[in-house]
């Protein structure tokens, strides 16, 4: 089995519909959304659920106002700013500072502060079109989003070896952060989707960087490259640099958009366009 | 007080920089010099790119405090691990085995304060740096650049608007994509947040989740639609049923996406894009 990972840095470069046109054409594999924070692949794949769980992320301390004797020791020792006074008097966490280290509950001489984890974020295995989905939906604002890809890859490649699936295909989130680091550490592949211009250039360098303390073999594909042909000179150059095959130039074609408001790939929408012929063989270099 | 605006978007790509460059450009020329630009997406900052003529002024490490164990003073009691909530410390007792794995410490003194016998020490590990610039107009960036292999986002964010000096009058906060704790961390003591999406399917799915997110933490907000006429038109049905404000509206126009692409949007600026910022910045002007 073999696991391919889709990443670009910068946001809104086409990774959602390039892993959606990709899943058009490969078959024998499951998916698995790691956009975990603004995921958008469920909008074309349209699952049927057929698990959902809950993933418990961090720790949210609260005060309890009846016992709090206002000593302040736990304002003290919080690193994060996540206590404050009230304007009335006594203090109060603000959920979205905690980062849920539980130092101030253990530090309380009262035991005012309890903590309990946030149940705010959900995973789903579903049955769709392209094969098994692995997705999730996090709660805003929450935290963890590394532990929540790493949590649904684990079980998209156990539904690989228990269905007896050659691939495992992600849809990566944007950055080189936490969720990023979780989305590519152990996968085999990674297939860079760049967008031809000097923030898509700048971007893609971080995570080449990123994947390079891994050693993972990558590729690339550049998407809407009619939009500066400079620009794609460049990216040429670097890939030729770091030894990067770039297995197709991909033109802007408004549709792309039309597919995706339509809830289809582009290979569904217009198996004779250009960009789908284009697809198919780049699956055929990276299976 | 300086009004603080932030940027954002829930999806990536939708124009936030464009945005966010575009409104610094046009505040420094209709309203005000003192106008401060502040690059948050630290896993991918781009703001740099569209001021050529810019010149470092300063430069500072943001470091993380990641505590060693001194092995000659640890009973390996295992009191710091079990305190440890990231399950960034491991103790083996029967091997004498204690160590903390800095790529899971939040940092958040919890080891040290669990520890009877003073064998934890913090160390300064760098997670990124802080730089600001002066640029042609306006007071200038402040970029916050997260290093490779780093997980330590959220607090390079809070570090980087730690450092903003409050001497600016509007203060520009372009925020990373997503809906997470960084995202919360550059919006949360903004006065406005102007939320930029574009009318496609996966523009307004991503917007809904923002949305979610800012009324949870009580935010006000207003939209701008940007690459107009490209996708459909459920993202202007959703608002209105919402009854959420138009801000602006920005069409889809593939040169406009080239002089992005080249790094040039605040060269030979249409006159009918100065006259749309106009716009947004009048409306702005309202909300503060």
């Amino acid at each position: 089995m073999k696991e391919i990972t889709i990443l670009s840095g910068k946001g809104g470069t086409g990774k959602t519909s390039i892993t959606a046109a990709i899943a058009s054409v490969a078959d024998n594999a499951v998916f698995c959304d790691n956009d975990v924070d603004a995921a958008d692949l469920h909008l074309i794949f349209k699952p049927k659920v057929l698990e959902e769980h809950t993933f418990f992320s961090g720790y949210k301390a609260t005060i309890h106002d009846d016992e709090c004797t206002r000593c302040g020791i736990c304002y003290d020792h919080c690193r994060f700013d996540a206590i404050h006074y009230k304007d009335l008097g006594g203090l109060y966490v603000n959920p979205f500072q905690c980062e849920g280290c539980r130092l101030c509950e253990r530090v309380c001489p009262v035991q005012a502060i309890t903590s309990k984890r946030s149940d705010n974020n959900y995973w789903f295995i579903s049955e769709t079109r392209m094969g098994k989905l692995v997705h999730a939906k996090m709660g805003p604002g929450e935290e963890n989003s590394g532990k929540l890809v790493s949590e649904i890859r684990g079980r998209a490649k156990e539904i690989a070896k228990e269905t007896g699936a050659g691939y495992v295909i992600n849809d990566g989130p944007p950055g080189i952060g936490c969720a990023a680091i979780s989305s590519v550490t152990g996968t085999d592949t990674v297939l860079l989707v760049i967008e031809p211009t000097h923030s898509g250039l700048h971007d893609i360098k971080r995570v080449v960087d990123l994947i390079d303390s891994f050693k993972i073999p990558s590729f690339a594909v550049i998407n809407k490259y009619d939009i500066n042909k400079e620009v794609v000179g460049e990216i040429e150059e670097f890939l030729n640099r770091n030894n990067i095959p770039l297995l197709a130039n991909l033109p802007f074609d408004k549709q792309m958009v039309e597919a995706m408001v339509n809830g289809q790939t582009i290979v569904e929408y217009n198996p004779e366009s250009e960009i789908s012929k284009k697809i198919k063989e780049v699956w055929e270099k990276i299976r | 007080m300086a009004k603080k605006i932030a940027i954002a978007s829930g999806k990536g790509g939708t124009g936030k920089t464009t945005v966010s460059v575009n409104l610094y450009h046009f505040i420094n020329k209709f309203v005000t010099p003192k106008v401060q630009l502040v690059d948050c997406d630290v896993e991918e900052p781009n703001d740099l790119l569209f001021f050529k003529d810019s010149e470092e002024v300063t430069k500072e490490t943001i470091n993380q405090l990641i505590p060693r164990i001194d092995n000659d003073k640890c009973t390996y009691c295992r009191k710091c691990a079990e305190w440890c909530e990231y399950n960034a410390i491991v103790v083996i007792p029967p091997v004498q085995f204690a160590e903390v794995n800095g790529s899971l410490c939040h940092s958040c003194g919890a080891c040290l304060v669990a520890c009877e016998f003073d064998a934890m020490k913090e160390y300064p590990e760098p997670i990124g740096e802080v730089t600001f610039y002066k640029t042609q107009e306006g007071n200038g960036l402040a970029e916050g650049r997260l290093k490779i292999g780093s997980a330590m986002q959220t607090m390079l964010i809070k570090e980087l608007k730690k450092r903003v000096p409050d001497d600016a009058e509007w203060i520009l906060f372009d925020a990373p994509p997503g809906t997470s704790c960084p995202v919360v961390e550059t919006v949360s003591d903004a006065d406005y947040i102007v939320l930029v999406t574009e009318p496609t399917p996966f523009g307004l799915h991503d917007l809904t989740l923002m949305i979610e997110m800012l009324k949870d933490i009580k935010q006000p907000f207003g939209v701008i639609v940007n690459k107009a006429g490209l996708g459909n038109n459920e993202v202007y049905k959703y608002l209105k049923k919402e009854n959420i404000e138009i801000i602006g509206e920005i069409p889809f126009n593939k040169s406009y996406a080239s002089k992005y692409a080249a790094g040039n949007l605040l060269k030979d600026i249409s006159p009918e894009t100065e006259q749309r910022y106009k716009e947004i910045i009048e409306n702005l002007k309202k909300k503060l």
